[in-house]
């Protein structure tokens, strides 16, 4: 298992090299000068050059290219363009926010997904199961700007119960995480309505019943527990769309995070920013993919002990 | 051994809704399993073998089967009537059941010693602690060597005999006082079989207990069983002491199993004792289900289903579904 926990991290250096240089192929490739940006429309010539020859950008794409890696390398993301102030350190002042309300959505994800996959399974082909059905092909279909919008108009603009944007108390992370949670949830019922149903008929669920044990064991802790197994490696892949989400819901609802920044900044052609908000986030999936495999092999003792 | 059966199946019916129509998987079985006694339950892939055994379990696969009639009495009371909690009690504590392939009916996820504890913390309200010394007791009556060490390991990290065993051990936790092994030595390799076979008969003597041992193996049973029952399609076609059902065999299915049928035309192959192909339960003949395939036939047969009676002359306890059971009887060599 340690070796291959190495080996997952040394292959992740290559991922995040990938995504770093993507990042930055791109945000070159859209038309839009920062300095341009930077100094409005009234700018002349002299003053856009001098400021280009300032932030490095009269070097070639190539020059460019090597002087980023190797201060990346060193974990040196430059100055905002915008903000006159470190990128990373100021993508690190979102984390918080963003961390917050991806984990809250994951959670709310979990604690109502997982029950509603389970009933939907047990009930299978009753109007129960036909319900919870519709419900998650819709939260997996409906656009998350689109059911931003709309929860800001139904319950602040129009019930007034809670606020459409911003941050500070519980009621702000309200509409933000609803708006978050949908769509990973209706994934997740179907994952393990389809994963429960797939392993009910396996024969250690007959064993179980024919060890008299309560029907709610049988399937919590017998089948369940093997349902999870291919749940868990598709729940981490989904939970890199999640955070794709948190940048629409956090520009929706204005929430303080990384995302509504990463916006900000590309709008901006804050180089710095975006490639250093770019790969934070794509840390964070890394990190959370190899979490994925050790929580794999800590569900299925198959994988984990295949190496002893 | 008090005369009264320890458990009794009469006429019991389970259908199953499938794609293609329902599916009489038991069809009017009967017949009783008497207190210590091994009873042999004998027949094709598919005569219905393993959901009498799930009914008597009370483990029909719902909502495809279910149970459409008979009874099924346990020591006096009758299983299909109770309420669900009640025969779930029943499981494991009275009535316990070893499956055929040992490797999917444990639980991958789960360590052997938990899954055998599991018994003990469920049923009696055992401490993680003592359900592990019992889980370990049990394994080393079962025969697994160095079961100290192997309580913490999984199934997959067992070989095919020792997981058997370790089923053995979970069924026999709560000195059950009836066993259904369902074809327990099939998924096994031939030299692990006779050793898994000799553990139950062992054990069946220990305890006392009454064995319902399901297989389509005729050299499997002819050790230990004291009775068989042969099942075709569903249906009891006779059942009897298992030496005079060898040696008598009162129904043409019976007698073709056991090689005693004149060969019907050129040499019989050895691996398919009955001619003909096994019933398709979604289209049974009128009648009595075996007459395709039987030498025996005629047009009663075809017009009227045969019930199971004694066999004729010979001693009470064999009984045969055969209209024609008198000259299959004389016809035997
Ligand atoms: N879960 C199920 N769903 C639908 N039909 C079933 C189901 N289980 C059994 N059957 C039907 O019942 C018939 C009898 O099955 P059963 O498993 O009792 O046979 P068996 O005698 O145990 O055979 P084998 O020797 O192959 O184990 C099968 O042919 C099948 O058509
Ligand atoms: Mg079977």
């Amino acid at each position: 298992m340690a070796a291959y926990v190495l080996r997952r991290l040394f292959f992740s250096v290559f991922v995040l090299w990938g995504a770093v240089t993507i990042i930055f192929v791109v945000l070159r490739l859209v038309p839009g000068d920062p300095a341009y940006i930077m100094l409005g429309p009234d700018a002349d010539q002299a003053q856009v050059a001098a400021l280009r020859a300032q932030l490095g950008l009269d070097h070639s794409l190539i020059q460019q290219y090597a002087t980023y890696l190797s201060n990346v390398v060193r974990l040196d993301f430059g100055q905002s363009f915008r903000l006159n102030a470190d990128s990373m350190s100021l993508v690190l002042q979102r984390v918080p926010a963003t961390v917050q309300l991806a984990s809250t959505a994951l959670l709310v994800s979990l604690l109502i997904g997982l029950p509603l996959g389970v009933v939907a399974a047990l009930r299978a082909n009753t109007w129960i199961d036909r319900g919870i059905s519709v419900f998650s092909l819709l939260g997996q279909s409906t656009p998350s700007f689109w059911l931003g919008i709309v929860m800001i108009l139904l319950f602040a603009r129009g019930l007034q119960v809670l606020p459409s944007s911003g941050s500070g108390s519980w009621a702000h992370l309200v509409l933000p995480t609803i708006t978050l949670a949908l769509p990973f949830l209706a994934i997740l019922v179907r994952l393990t309505r389809s994963g429960l149903l797939e392993v009910v008929h396996e024969g250690y669920v007959q064993t179980a019943r024919a060890k008299g044990l309560l029907e709610s064991t049988v399937i919590l802790s017998h089948a369940l527990r093997n349902a999870l197994i291919p749940i868990v490696t598709v729940v981490g892949l989904q939970f890199g769309a999640l955070l794709g989400g948190t940048v629409i819901v956090e520009t929706v609802f204005a929430w303080p995070g990384v995302g509504r920044l990463l916006i900000d900044s590309i709008g901006r052609r804050d180089y710095g920013v975006v490639q250093a908000s770019i790969l934070l986030v794509a840390t964070i999936f890394v990190g959370i993919n190899l979490l994925v495999d050790l929580i794999y092999g800590f569900l299925d003792p198959r994988v984990r002990l295949a190496g002893d | 051994m008090t005369s009264e059966p320890l458990l009794s199946v009469r006429d019991l019916r389970v259908e199953f809704s499938t794609s293609a129509g329902v599916v009489t998987a038991v069809d009017g079985a009967s017949f009783d399993v008497r207190r210590g006694e091994t009873v042999a339950l004998l027949g094709e892939s598919g005569s219905g073998k393993s959901v009498t055994a799930q009914a008597m379990l009370g483990i029909i696969p719902k909502p495809a089967g279910r149970v459409t009639g008979g009874s099924i009495e346990y020591d006096g009371r009758d299983l299909l009537a109770l309420p669900a909690t009640a025969t779930r009690e029943l499981r494991g504590r009275e009535i316990a059941m070893v499956f055929q392939d040992p490797l999917s009916s444990l639980n991958p996820v789960f360590r052997v010693g938990a899954q055998i504890g599991e018994m003990f913390r469920k049923h009696r309200g055992a401490s993680r602690k003592e359900a592990r010394a019992e889980a370990l007791e049990l394994m080393r009556r079962v025969g697994i060597p160095a079961a100290e060490k192997r309580l913490d390991d999984y199934p997959h990290q067992f070989s095919g005999g020792m997981r058997q065993r370790v089923m053995i051990a979970m069924a026999l936790a709560l000195s059950p006082r009836l066993l259904i092994a369902d074809e327990p030595t099939t998924a096994l390799d031939v030299t692990v079989q006779a050793q898994i076979m000799d553990l139950l008969a062992r054990l069946q003597d220990e305890e006392g207990m009454s064995l319902v041992l399901i297989t389509h193996d005729l050299g499997v049973v002819a050790d230990v069983a004291d009775r068989v029952v042969l099942m075709y399609a569903g249906r009891v076609v006779e059942a009897g002491p298992i030496r005079e059902v060898y040696e008598h065999s009162a129904h043409p299915y019976t007698a073709g199993l056991m090689g005693s049928l004149p060969a019907i035309d050129g040499p019989r192959e050895r691996l398919t004792p009955i001619q003909g192909a096994p019933p398709d339960l979604l289209d049974l003949p009128s009648g009595c289900s075996f007459r395709p395939r039987c030498a025996f036939a005629s047009e009663r047969c075809a017009d009227e289903e045969p019930v199971l009676l004694g066999a004729p002359g010979r001693p009470a306890p064999h009984s045969s579904a055969c209209h024609h059971a008198g000259k299959v009887l004389t016809d035997a060599p």
